[in-house]
């Protein structure tokens, strides 16, 4: 699946999209397994209170199932208006 | 109902009156424009609005969708901008049309409410201390609760 990085999220990871090959079933799962990969994964999923997260372009929670989703986004809470 | 999310400057008369002049039997329009100020500690040189390309249009036709619902509206107009802007320079727009104007005000402050913390626009203010991203508040997050 696509997964999208915006904002402080963005320029902690290095790169505003990736492919990512994963068995996780549930966005929690993924981000735990991003997590392991490398410090800057760690560093910007550290404080989940600070991040929201899209499924398939809607906003859902981290508890959101990723069965047959294509394109997961991390970010920010939105500052729009 | 229009949405319309661009970088270019949109002419906040003439989308006004197009707006306004568009409907027949709207006892009441309302328009807010949201203007880019001073970054709070002063000094900004510019703003950059972030956003999500793939999912920006379908969040604001959502949330333009549901004050249709909610509210007795004959029609809402959004626009919203992203990329750099300077002080001064307008960011969005809202317009509200409806036979009375209670429902036109609280449609629109229920828009403007919901484009603040549930559209996917991220700011980023420039000052020559360098760049930071803008906080959301959580008395935003809180005005949601009303509705």
């Amino acid at each position: 699946m696509d997964v999208l990085y915006f904002a402080w999220v963005r320029e902690r990871i290095g790169i505003p999209k990736e492919k990512v090959e994963t068995s996780a079933t549930t966005v929690m799962q993924l981000v735990e397994e991003l997590k392991t990969r490398e410090e800057r994964y760690e560093v910007a999923f550290s404080d989940l209170s600070a991040l929201r997260v899209a499924v398939d372009q809607e906003l859902t929670d981290f508890d959101a199932s990723l069965d047959g989703v294509r394109e997961v986004a991390f970010f920010p809470p939105m500052t729009g208006g | 109902m229009r949405v319309v999310v661009q970088e270019e400057p949109f002419d906040f008369g003439r989308e006004a009156q197009d707006f306004a002049s568009g409907h027949s039997n709207m006892g009441a329009i309302v328009t807010f424009t949201g203007v880019v100020r001073d970054a709070d500690k002063g000094g900004m040189d510019r703003m950059v609005i972030e956003h999500y390309p793939g999912m920006t249009q379908k969040a604001l036709e959502k949330i333009a969708a549901e004050a249709v619902s909610r509210w007795d509206l004959g029609d809402v107009l959004v626009i919203h901008r992203h990329g750099e802007l300077r002080q001064g320079d307008m960011i969005m727009m809202v317009a509200t049309a409806s036979r009375h104007r209670v429902n036109a005000f609280e449609a629109a402050e229920y828009l403007m409410d919901y484009l603040k913390s549930r559209a996917p626009f991220w700011k980023k203010e420039y000052t020559a201390d360098g760049a930071e991203w803008v906080a959301a508040k959580d008395e935003d997050e809180d005005a949601l609760s009303r509705w």
